[in-house]
């Protein structure tokens, strides 16, 4: 149910500007206002109902000051197994254990997290196609307090493309659900890690 | 003739790898999971034996452990073995406390302490002057922790552990000795043959009808 209302979401612009919504205004509004009622509103609602529709039940992280609802939201809810790690590594270890054990999994990390990971994936996802799903809170840019963090970032994209894989960047929360239920399903079918970056668009960022 | 080194004050062998990997196959009766770490681990235990359940690492230093409680977390009624060099698990001490936290039991760790790093020539580990392999484990919380005092004494602590129900972490005292063979290197091959041997995958997908 909730699926199919949620694909109608994000589709629903475009049919509307091809059937030019002649005489469909009112029930337009009306289907906007149900959706708003019952579709998840917060990107991390957003992100717990994809994840669990798409059966992503283990999650392991390294904590991010802006990841923090999701993760409370995930901890919160008995389907998930949530577990905190020491290092992202780790996370993708357990991940891709579990994986092989029959049982999807996803990392939660922010960008420096990520940088710790090139190895990793190099040595254990992609040649063992693993289908691990990283989401990475994007620290470093637009607005960014901290050059560090900055100069980090900014090693991401490359490490990603350098391996081929699959990765997209998250702006809009329109399109949130779109891209990590696609990603997730792409990853499975095609045996290979895929990366959701949280742009500061999409969650607010860190604010000092 | 055995050498010796004392810890704790009681004498403990030096063992060797490829004997205890070829043990440590021998005691497995109910389609255990091992996962072995990079290098000279998962060369003993290839040479000690194929099994559709073993899962040989080709590179990730130090992930054995956590890769094992993954399988262990999604299989909870399979025990679950992970096999580790020293110096690999120094580069990933903090996968010990994330272990000891998590409610899982049934996992075994095994520590083949040579003392150094031996697949890249040999430099001595800090396990060679002052870090205690078991100190530091019950230290993050995994009390079941223990040297195995001698070849038949692993062979009773892995028994023990297999069947107890409770996490344990095994550490032994290896020799210098290179290992008895080389893992095949295929990835895929290596992790699907694991998944069939899980019965997450079917070994009859390409089998005629
Ligand atoms: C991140 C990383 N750093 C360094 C290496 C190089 N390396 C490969 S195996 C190894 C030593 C492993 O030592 P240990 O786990 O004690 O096993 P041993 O060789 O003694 O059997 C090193 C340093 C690597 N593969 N990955």
């Amino acid at each position: 149910m909730r699926r199919a209302r949620l694909h109608y979401r994000h589709f629903e612009g475009t049919t509307a500007v091809q059937t030019g919504a002649a005489g469909s205004t009112s029930r337009m509004i009306q289907e906007r206002r149900h959706m708003a009622e019952t579709a998840p509103s917060s990107w991390f609602d957003i992100a717990i109902a994809a994840l669990k529709r798409n059966e992503v039940k283990l999650i392991t992280f390294v904590p991010d000051r802006v990841l923090t609802p999701l993760i409370k939201g995930l901890e919160g809810d008995p389907y998930f197994e949530v577990i905190g790690t020491t290092r992202e590594e780790e996370a993708v270890g357990i991940v891709s254990g579990a994986w092989m054990g029959g049982v999807r999994g996803a990392v939660l990390m922010q960008t420096s997290g990520f940088a710790t990971l090139p190895n990793v994936i190099a040595s254990l996802l992609v040649p063992y196609q693993i289908p691990a799903i990283l989401i990475v809170s994007e620290r470093g840019t637009l607005g960014e307090f901290n050059i560090g963090q900055a100069l980090v970032c900014r090693t991401m994209r490359p490490v990603l493309d350098s391996l081929a894989t699959e990765h997209h960047t998250v702006t809009r929360i329109d399109e949130f659900d779109f891209i990590l239920d696609r990603s997730i399903q792409q990853a499975v079918k095609t045996q290979s890690p895929a990366t959701l970056i949280l742009s500061p668009l999409l969650t607010g960022g860190k604010v000092l | 003739m055995t050498q010796t080194i004392t810890i704790g004050n009681a004498p403990v062998e030096i063992m060797n790898r490829f004997d205890l990997s070829q043990r440590l196959v021998r005691l497995l009766k109910n389609d255990e999971a091992v996962v072995a770490g990079i290098g000279n681990t998962n060369f003993d235990l290839w040479a000690a034996g194929r099994r559709p359940q073993n899962f040989y690492m080709l590179g990730s230093m130090g992930l054995a452990f956590p890769i094992a409680l993954g399988v262990a977390i999604a299989q909870p009624k399979r025990h679950v073995i992970g096999l580790e060099g020293d110096g690999s698990l120094l580069m990933q001490l903090g996968a010990l406390a994330t272990i000891a936290a998590h409610k899982a039991q049934n996992l075994t760790m095994i520590v083949w302490d040579n003392q150094s790093y031996q697949i890249t020539g040999a430099q001595p580990t800090a396990t060679a002057r002052v870090t205690d392999i078991v100190d530091v484990a019950r230290g993050c919380g995994i009390k079941q922790s223990l040297w195995a005092r001698s070849p038949d004494d692993f062979e009773a602590q892995v028994k023990k552990a297999i069947t107890g129900g409770e996490k344990t972490l095994i550490a032994a005292k290896t020799d210098k000795e290179p290992p008895r063979g080389q893992t095949h290197r295929d990835p895929v091959l290596i992790r699907e043959n694991f998944m069939q041997g899980l019965g997450v995958r079917s070994a009859k997908t390409f089998a005629p009808d």
